[in-house]
C-alpha cells in the first residue's frame, strides 16, 4: 500500500464572476449524466452487457464538463481510453455512445470501437485513443492540417499524467511548440498511470513543469473545481486562437473508481480514496449553484432526474441496436469511395 | 523521359505539390539537406517551408502529426529517412494509421503516403541494413508498394496520393541512382497489378524492389543455359497480385522467390504459401526461395554480399528446382 497523498489545490485564481444561472444548470446536468451514465454502466458491466476494457472518470466530471465549456464546435478534440465523459460533454448523444458500449452497430463507432474508441467526427471529436501518448502527434497533426488550411480551430488533446512519460509527449510537445500549432496539451492528472503513483514514474511530479521545457506556458489547476477548470481552459483556448501557440494545462483530479474493471485496487488505500472522495466536484459545484442562488435544491433534483432519465433511454438505445453481421466486418477497412 | 530513379521521384513531389494544394512534404532534412537521398532537393526553394517542412528526429511524432493532418484534409507525404527509423514511429502505424477508419465505424480516412529507403548493399552495417517492407505488407489497413524502375519512380506517388488510406512505398537505397526512362503517361504503372518484366516458360522469378534486377540479371544467365525465366516485379506487396502471380506458374509450373528480407517468418514465406494454395496442382516442384541469409547484415563487403540474395544464388535456386527428382524421373522416361 503507498502513501501517495493528495496533492494540494494549486491556488489558481478563481473568477468571482463565475456562471450565469443557466450556464450552472447545464453544467450541473452534464456532470450528472457522466456520473450517472458511468454508473449505470459499470452496472451493465457486471451483468455483462458490456464487455472488454471500461474505464470510468467518476471523479474527474469537473474536468471533462469544464474542459469541454472552454471549447467552440470548430475546435478538435483528440481523447484518451477514458472519455465517456468526454464525450459527452462535448455533445455527443448518450445512445449511440452507449450502444458502443454495447458492441452494436447503432453505437457511434458502428460497435467496431468499444468504451475505449468513440469518434463522432460530426462533432470534431477524433477518439478514443487507446495507446496511451499514441493521440498526441495526431492532435499535433490536426492542429497543423487547420493551420495550413487557414481555419480557426484550436485543437485539444486531453491524457493521463502516465502518458507524461512516454515519449511522444515530449515529441508532440516539442513539434507544437517548434510549428507554433494552436493545441492545447490537456493533462488529466489523475495521480495514477494504471496502478503507478505519480511519484513512481516521475522524477518531476509537476506535469506543468514540463511545458517551459519547450517553450510552452504551463499551468495547474485544481480539476475538481469546475470553474477553475473552465476559467484556465478558457485562457489556454484563447492564448491558442491568438496565435500563441500551444499551451499546457495539467488538471489534478482523481477517480474514485478503479481504473478498469479487472482492477483490485492493491496500489491506494481506501483512506486515500475517501480523502479525494470529499472534494468530489458535483457536490462541490451544487454547493456553489445553490450558494449563489443560480438554481434551487429543486432544480438540482430535477437535473438529476433528467440524466437518470437520459440514462434509461441510452440503455434502451443500446438494447434495441443491432449487432454488426459477421460478413459486414470486412467494410471499412479500406476506404471504398475516393476522397 | 531519361532520369533516374531519384529525379523521377522528385519529378513526381513536384508535380503532386503543383497540382494539389493539400499535398505537402515532411521529415527528416528534406527542406534545406535536400533530403538523405537528394530526392527533395530543390523543392524547399520552389515550394516554400511551409510545405517542405524540416522536421525534428521524432519519428513517431511526425509520422502521427502525418495521421493527423491528412485526417483533418491534407494530403501529406512523409519522408522517414530509411526503414531502419520507421521502426521507432511503429506505434503510429500500427495502431493508428491503420486501424482508425475501420474503429471509426468508416467515418474517418488517413489519406497518407509515407516514403523510406529500405534494403542493404552500401556497406552501412545491420543497423541500417533492413529490409522489413514485408512486416509493413502483414497489417490490413494500409497498402504497400515498392518502386523497382524509374517508370514506377515516377508514376507510383500519384498513385499512393490518389488512394484514400495509408500507402507506404518503399524506395530501395541501391536504385536512386538507377538511370531509365520514364514515361509521359503512368499506364499500366497506374494500378496495384505486378508486372513481368521478362517472360520465360520455363519458371517464374518472383521479386519486389531492389530485388528484381537480381532476378533480371539471373535470367540473362538462365537464357545461357537454354532455361527460359519468367521475371515477375510484385511492385504491390498489399494487396498481392494473386492473379498475375498463379497465372504464371500455371504456365511455368515452377517458382523461386527472390527477397531480399529474412527467409524465416518473411514476406517469401507468404509469396509460397499463396502459391501453393493458388497453383499446388499445377507445380512441378517445391517452390524456392532465395532470401537474406539469418544474420545482422555486416559491414565488409564480402560478408555483406554472401549475406544478400545473388543472381548466382538465383540462378542455382532455379537450376536445382528444373533439375529436381520430378524433371530428372521426367528426362529419365522421355
Amino acid at each position: 500500500m503507498t502513501t501517495t497523498k493528495p496533492a494540494p489545490a494549486p491556488s489558481t485564481p478563481a473568477s468571482t464572476a463565475g456562471p450565469d444561472a443557466e450556464t450552472a444548470r447545464r453544467w450541473l446536468g452534464q456532470m450528472l449524466l457522466i456520473r450517472c451514465f458511468e454508473e449505470k454502466a459499470a452496472e451493465l458491466y457486471g451483468s455483462g452487457r458490456i464487455r472488454g476494457f471500461l474505464h470510468l472518470c467518476i471523479g474527474e466530471e469537473a474536468v471533462s464538463v469544464g474542459g469541454m465549456a472552454a471549447l467552440g464546435p470548430e475546435d478538435n478534440v483528440v481523447s484518451t481510453y477514458r472519455e465517456h465523459g468526454h464525450a459527452l460533454a462535448r455533445g455527443v448523444p448518450p445512445g449511440p455512445i452507449m450502444a458502443e458500449l454495447f458492441g452494436k452497430v447503432n453505437g457511434v463507432s458502428r460497435g467496431r470501437g468499444g468504451s475505449m474508441h468513440l469518434f463522432d467526427v460530426g462533432r470534431r471529436f477524433y477518439g478514443g485513443n487507446a495507446i496511451v501518448g499514441g493521440h498526441l502527434p495526431i492532435a499535433v497533426g490536426l492542429a497543423l492540417a487547420d493551420k495550413l488550411q487557414g481555419r480557426p480551430g484550436v485543437t485539444a488533446c486531453l491524457f493521463g499524467d502516465g502518458a507524461v512519460a512516454e515519449g511522444e509527449f515530449h515529441e508532440a510537445l516539442n513539434l507544437a511548440a517548434l510549428w507554433r500549432l494552436p493545441v492545447l496539451f490537456l493533462c488529466e492528472n489523475n495521480y495514477y498511470a494504471m496502478g503507478t503513483a505519480l511519484d513512481r514514474h516521475q522524477a518531476q511530479t509537476d506535469i506543468s513543469l514540463k511545458g517551459p521545457a519547450y517553450g510552452i506556458p504551463g499551468e495547474a489547476v485544481d480539476g475538481m473545481d469546475l470553474v477553475r477548470v473552465v476559467e484556465a481552459t478558457g485562457r489556454a483556448v484563447q492564448a491558442a486562437r491568438d496565435g500563441a501557440g500551444p499551451q499546457l494545462l495539467e488538471y489534478r483530479t482523481y477517480r474514485f473508481r478503479a481504473h478498469s474493471m479487472y482492477d483490485a485496487e492493491l496500489y491506494r488505500s481506501r483512506e486515500e480514496v475517501e480523502q479525494w472522495r470529499q472534494r468530489d466536484p458535483i457536490p462541490g459545484f451544487q454547493k456553489l449553484v445553490l450558494e449563489r442562488g443560480l438554481g434551487t435544491q429543486q432544480d438540482v433534483e430535477s437535473l438529476a432526474k433528467d440524466a437518470a432519465a437520459v440514462t434509461d433511454r441510452a440503455v434502451a438505445f443500446a438494447e434495441a441496436g443491432e449487432w454488426e453481421p459477421a460478413s459486414d466486418s470486412f467494410r471499412d477497412v479500406e476506404t471504398q469511395a475516393a476522397l | 523521359m531519361k532520369s533516374t530513379y531519384r529525379d523521377a521521384i522528385r519529378a513526381a513531389h513536384r508535380d503532386a505539390l503543383q497540382s494539389d494544394p493539400r499535398v505537402f512534404l515532411m521529415g527528416e532534412d528534406v527542406g534545406r539537406y535536400g533530403g538523405a537521398y537528394a530526392v527533395s532537393r530543390g523543392l524547399l526553394e520552389e515550394f516554400g517551408p511551409e510545405r517542405i517542412r524540416d522536421t525534428p528526429l521524432s519519428e513517431s511524432t511526425f509520422v502521427g502529426a502525418g495521421i493527423g493532418a491528412a485526417m483533418g484534409g491534407m494530403r501529406p507525404i512523409v519522408e522517414i529517412m530509411t526503414v531502419n527509423f520507421s521502426l521507432l514511429a511503429l506505434d503510429q502505424i500500427v495502431n493508428n494509421a491503420a486501424t482508425i477508419h475501420h474503429m471509426s465505424g468508416g467515418q474517418l480516412s488517413v489519406p497518407l503516403v509515407v516514403r523510406m529507403a529500405t534494403g542493404a548493399g552500401r556497406q552501412v552495417a545491420a543497423q541500417h541494413s533492413h529490409s522489413l517492407e514485408g512486416w509493413y505488407a502483414h497489417i490490413p489497413g494500409i497498402r504497400v508498394l515498392a518502386p523497382a524502375t524509374v517508370h514506377d519512380a515516377r508514376w507510383m506517388l500519384p498513385l499512393a496520393l490518389r488512394h484514400p488510406d495509408p500507402v507506404f512505398i518503399f524506395e530501395h537505397a541501391t536504385l536512386y541512382s538507377l538511370e531509365g526512362e520514364y514515361d509521359d503517361a503512368p499506364g499500366s504503372a497506374d494500378g496495384w497489378r505486378a508486372e513481368i518484366r521478362r517472360p520465360g516458360r520455363d519458371v517464374t522469378v518472383i521479386a519486389h524492389g531492389g530485388s528484381v534486377g537480381k532476378a533480371l540479371q539471373a535470367a540473362d544467365l538462365l537464357a545461357a543455359e537454354a532455361i527460359g525465366a519468367e521475371v515477375i516485379d510484385l511492385r504491390a506487396l498489399r494487396p498481392l497480385d494473386d492473379e498475375t502471380l498463379s497465372a504464371s506458374v500455371r504456365r511455368t509450373h515452377r517458382a523461386i522467390v527472390v527477397d531480399e528480407g529474412w527467409r524465416t517468418a518473411g514476406f517469401a514465406a507468404e509469396v509460397s504459401a499463396r502459391l501453393a494454395e493458388l497453383a499446388f496442382y499445377d507445380l512441378d516442384g517445391p517452390i524456392g526461395r532465395v532470401c537474406t541469409t539469418e544474420v545482422p547484415i555486416p559491414y565488409p563487403k564480402h560478408l555483406e554480399d554472401a549475406a544478400l540474395p545473388q543472381p548466382a544464388r538465383i540462378v542455382q535456386a532455379v537450376r536445382d528446382l528444373v533439375s529436381g527428382p520430378r524433371a530428372a524421373a521426367g528426362q529419365a522416361h522421355g
